[in-house]
Order: structure tokens, then sequence, then C-alpha cells
């Protein structure tokens, strides 16, 4: 079927700013996620799944401008022990990062992965991707596939014993980055994977996550506090029997970011946590838009996001929780809340349930509210001061959220990067 | 310590009056209990001397040593020394219990120009303190209020209280929903407190907690307004007769 007009020149228009990359052995990959691109068309804000949030400025061939913001606080997640992988507006640093050597996994760029013949990774690249485009298109996806210039390739195949800490330095105020990684939890395996900073002007990250049986992964992402930095960044993980993949983003600023998550359950026992906490003020979009899939018995999935909105900021949550025929005894479960500190902020929630087995329990709920008064009334008789009891009652209102962190080591720092923000706007 | 006079206050957002000209004098060192029948105006009080919203004065004042409270934001009144003991504990999911009672120790000091606690000295105050309360060191941890039962709630309020050190306490109806063991635990709480710099304002319906926290001068409130006062017998004698003879009496 032909592309509206629009859409087909928009598309066309992004496209011809683009090169493929070389890339020998993920040559096809590239050129079918192309294809793929060329098919469905980049979004466009009459797209059903893009109601909420206008996509244009993640589609047009240039990236906006986007100035860089001089950090006033120290860096995150450095006061533990983890090794250290650093992006500079989406290109590799090897000066600024550790050796990519530690016990229990292999690292290597993606530019490497035929030169090395790394066969896990050429047959998990774009794979992900492609299966997470129905029953919903994500082109944004499919074009990072197709034109990612950057990225790395972890296999993980035992107990790693720190975390790993991806830095995204943001530069050049006209910087587009591209990056992809792809990842392999190992059966039994564990890993913990940090990122943090605002990467580029424009960011488009996709992470495609493979975990064996019995593996572990917990991801905890900070993305930056660039006031202009625009980014569309996909999850796609697969996760097998008795594995677990836990993920929490905290997002900071930024004018416009949309976080997609696409998560398939498909060995029995299986857990999925995926959580967000954002903070915006003024001229801030944040979309976690999330599908889950059930398709293997006695899996546990879990959505967690809080937003905290103020002088006109806008939050969307688009979560969908599918369960197979056949995946029984799922327990599913959906929350989504706003925290609304002022009239004019607004927080527009699509929570989806589609069910197809008789056994499950799936819950969802979604609210936007002011700061509760009782609380801070409570606070206040105690002698805490206004500003201070607000600050309180807010950090308690992302706390569910946050509280999806296992390690308090990192939790910590994400309490502290909210706290600062807080902080900055008594 | 706190003179109230002639205080009249109506609800903010109907036109409805429910304090009609209030006179109460508290002493530092007293206990001064206030008994009344539902809908006398006994919670409003204690509202309107804490300072929350929802409540107009419309005549009258009330000082605090002097200080004319009712100009005050809440934290200030705080601050000043004053601290109520509401009647339902308000829970706050996500502020740890230990977090709260740091942050407003800490608070009040910085407010009087005083320097905070470190934080070993508050762990140490604070534990001794919930001991002789029977807090246990995981509800310090819990999320303030949430999951405690209503024996629990009070005893927290309490324990704020003893770690705050007001100068005059309100106590509003602090043995709603107690049982008789949990009443004794919160009333040996608030004795302890009792000093010669402290005044206290219990209010409650029943004559039970004054078993246990014996006051020095009992005020009936009806109607918005104090009716009678009297010693601890006026106590009894609500026990024995109930409101409606003592307000006949006085009509």
């Amino acid at each position: 079927m032909a592309l509206p007009e629009v859409k087909q020149s928009a598309t066309e228009a992004r496209l011809s700013a683009l090169t493929l990359p070389e890339s020998g052995c993920l040559k096809a990959a590239r050129q079918a996620a192309l294809s793929r691109v060329q098919t469905m068309g980049l979004p466009s804000r009459r797209d059903e799944y893009w109601k909420y949030t206008k996509p244009d400025t993640l589609v047009q061939a240039e990236a906006p401008k986007a100035a860089v913001f001089h950090a006033d606080e120290a860096p995150m997640f450095n006061a533990f022990e983890r090794l250290n992988i650093v992006f500079v507006d989406g290109v590799f640093d090897a000066e600024a990062s550790d050796d990519l050597e530690l016990e229990g996994l292999t690292i290597d760029r993606i530019e490497d992965i035929c030169c090395k013949d790394i066969h896990w990774a050429k047959d998990l690249y774009g794979v992900l991707e492609a299966r997470g485009q129905t029953p919903v298109e994500r082109p944004l996806a499919a074009l990072n596939t197709a034109f990612a210039s950057d990225g790395v390739a972890i296999r993980v195949t035992g107990k790693v014993s720190k975390p790993l800490n991806f830095t995204y330095v943001h530069s050049d105020e006209n910087s587009d980055a591209i990056l992809h990684h792809v990842i392999r939890v190992e059966t039994g395996a564990e890993v913990t994977i940090l990122e943090n900073g605002p990467a580029a002007s424009r960011f488009n990250k996709c992470m495609e996550i493979d975990i064996a049986d019995g593996g572990k992964m917990h991801l905890v992402r900070a993305q930056g506090r660039d006031h202009e930095r625009r980014a569309a960044t996909h999850l796609f993980a697969r996760l097998g029997t008795e594995s677990v993949f836990k993920s929490f983003t905290l997002t900071v600023n930024g004018v416009l970011t949309r976080n997609e998550a696409v998560i398939e359950l498909t060995g029995d026992d299986a857990v999925a946590h995926i959580a967000g906490a954002c903070v915006g003020d003024g001229d801030f979009h944040h979309d976690d838009t999330v599908f889950i899939t059930h398709d293997a018995v006695n899996c546990e999935s879990r959505q967690v996001f809080k937003k905290v909105l103020r002088n006109g900021a806008t939050g969307v949550f688009q979560g969908k929780i599918l369960v197979k025929e056949g995946a029984q005894k799922t327990d599913g479960y959906q929350i989504s809340q706003s925290l609304l500190l002022d009239d004019d902020s607004q927080f527009l929630a699509k929570p989806e349930l589609e069910i197809y087995a008789d056994d499950v329990a799936c819950s969802h709920g979604s609210t936007s509210g002011a700061i509760d008064e009782e609380g801070l009334f409570y606070l206040r008789s105690r002698g805490v001061p206004h500003a201070e009891a607000t600050d309180l009652m807010t950090l308690a209102f992302l706390a569910e959220a946050v509280d999806e962190i296992e390690d308090a080591e990192i939790a910590a720092d994400i309490v502290s990067r909210l706290e600062g923000w807080l902080a900055r706007r008594r | 310590m706190l003179e109230i006079k002639n205080l009249q206050v109506k609800l903010e957002d109907e036109d409805k009056q429910i304090l009609k000209g209030l006179d109460l004098k508290v002493e530092a060192g007293k206990v001064h209990a206030i008994m009344g029948p539902n809908g006398s105006g006994k919670s409003t009080l204690s509202y309107v001397l804490s300072g929350r919203d929802g409540y107009e004065v419309t005549e009258g004042s009330a000082t605090l040593n002097g200080e004319d409270i009712l100009e005050l934001e809440p934290e200030e009144r705080a601050a000043a020394g004053m601290f109520l003991a509401f009647q339902y504990p308000v829970e706050i999911p996500g502020v740890g219990n230990m977090t709260f009672l740091r942050t407003a120790v800490n608070a009040q000091r910085k407010a009087r120009g005083e320097e905070e606690l470190s934080a070993s000295d508050f762990l140490k105050e604070v534990r001794a303190k919930a001991k002789t309360l029977k807090i246990d060191a995981e509800m310090l941890k819990r999320p303030v209020n949430v999951g405690f039962s209503g024996g629990e709630k009070k005893r927290n309020e309490i324990l704020q209280m003893a770690m705050l050190e007001p100068k005059l306490c309100i106590l509003d109806e602090t043995d709603s929903g107690l049982d008789v063991d949990a009443m004794k635990l919160v009333a040996e709480g608030v004795n302890a407190l009792r000093d010669e710099g402290r005044g206290f304002l219990v209010i409650t319906h029943y004559q039970r907690l004054l078993d246990h926290i014996k006051p020095d001068v009992v005020h009936i409130l009806a109607n918005g307004r104090i009716v009678k006062t009297g010693g601890p017998e006026l106590a009894l004698e609500v026990e024995n007769n109930g409101y409606a003879g003592i307000l006949a009496e006085e009509a």
C-alpha cells in the first residue's frame, strides 16, 4: 500500500540525509531494516501511536540545535566500582572509556561484529527490533537498525562483579546520534547496566536484549539534563524461562523524550519490571510507550511510571499488556501516575489490556493529581517549611518507581539527582 | 503561655460559625482538658491553632507567649513551640519515618537559629525515646504512619512530640481508637513530657483518658464557647451525668 504523500516525502527527506554504513555481514540486516522504514514510513502526527507526541522533530532531516548544558553537579554513578564506556555525541571514546575487559562478559563495538565474526551478535542485530514491529509499527527503531553508526555488542556469560556504566556526553549543539546496542545474557548470567547523560542534540537509541533461561539483567538509565535535547529510545527485550529483566529510567529535562519498551516474555516464570520517573518543568514532553507480551506460563510483568510536571510540561503514557492464548497464570500490573504541580501541565494516559487466556491476574491504574494537602499540612505542622515539605511529598510520590531499583547505592544516586532538581526550583 | 481571647471562627467554604467567642488561658506547667459533645468545636479549635487551611478567624486573638500565632504559617507555629497530636495521623507513603523526624527536628532548630543535630546524636536520641514508647526499629524505618495500627500511629505522634520538645502540646482526641493498654502507653509518654515549662491542652470526649493524664483544669466546650470550667471533678461529672445536665444548668 502506498504511503500518504506527506509521510512519503517526510520519510524520503530523512533517508536522503543518511547513508547506510559499510558493514559487511550486517549489510543484509541493515538493508532489511531500511526497507521496513520505506514500507512503514516514518511516524507522523496522524499516526494513532503518535497521537499524544509530535514526532516531527524526531523525523526531520536535520537535528534541531540543542545547547550543551554545562553540568554543575557531579557525574552520576561515580561512587562505586564500575566499568566506564563513554560515547561523545554518539561516537565511542576509547580514551575516556576503561579497557573493555571484565570477567564474565565480552564487549565489542558493532563495527567489529563482522571482522571478529561474532555470530551471536550478527544473529541478534535487528532481529528483536523486527519482531517488535508487530502488532504496532516502530519506524524510528527500524531507522536505527539501518543507520546506527556506533554501539556495542555485549555477551554476558557469568555473574559480572560490577556494573557497566555508559556515559553519553553531549558536546556538539548540532549532533544527531544513532546508537544501537545488542546484549545477550546467557543462561544463569547476571549483569547490571547503567546509562547516563544527554547523549546528543537528537538521540536515536536502540537496545536489543536477549536473556536466556535464568539470566538476569538490571538496567538503570538517567537521561540527562540538557533542556533542548531530544531523544527517541527503544528497548527490545526477549526473556527466556525464569529470567529477569528490570529496568528503571529517570528523565530530567529534555524538550522531547519518547522511551519505548517492547518486552516479550517467551519462557515460563520470567519476570519483567519496567519503571520510570520523570520530572519536567516548562518546555518538556515525555512519553513512555510500553508493550509487554506474555507468551508463556506464570510470568510476571510490572510497569510503574511516575511523572512530576510543572509549568506546562506534558507527560504521556501508553502502556499495553498483551496476554496471548495459553499464557496462563500471568500476573500483570501496570500503574501510571502524574503529579501536576500546577494547572498548566497535563498528563495523557492510555492504559490497555488485551487478554486471550482465562486464568490471569492483570490490573492497571492511572491517576493525575496535585500534592496531597493533608500530607503537606502534616509535615508543615511539624515545622517543615512549605517548600521543603512540597519536595518531600514529591519524592514520596516518585518513591514507588524509584523502589524498583534493587541496588541501594544506585537508587541513592537517582534520589540525589531528583533532590538536586527540586532544590534548584525552590 | 497560650492565651485565647474571644476567638470566633467560621468555615471558609460555607457560612457556618464554629467558634463563637472562645476564651481560654493555658499556663506553663499545667494540663488543661477540653471536653464537649460532638460538633461543639473541639477539633476546629485544634486546627485553627495549628494553622490548617479552611478556617477563617473573624474575631479575637490567640497568642503563644505573647506572640500572635494566628498570623503565622503552620511551620512557624511549630517553630514557636506549638505541637498538635492529630486525631487521625496522616499516612505519607514514600517518606521514611526517620527522615521525616530528622527533617522536622532540624527545620525547627534552623528556624530558631540553633545548630542542627548531627546524624549520630539524632539517632541516639530517637532510639532512646522510641524505646520508652515501645516503637521498634522497624517502625522507624517504615514510611510515615503507613501500615501502622491505630495505637502505633498515636505512639508515633507522641514520639514526634518527644523529639520536637514543644512548649504547648495539643492532643486532639488522642484516645480515639485506642485500647486500654495502648492508652496507658500513650499517657505515660505524655506524662513523661510534663514539665513546668510546658503546657498541655488535652481534647477528649471521654473522662477515661483523664484517669491517665491528670488534668489541672477541665473546660466544657459547647456550641463554640467554653461554658464551664472546673477542676478534675468536672470530668467525673460529665462521665456520670453526660453533657446534657451541665448544658441545661448553664443555659
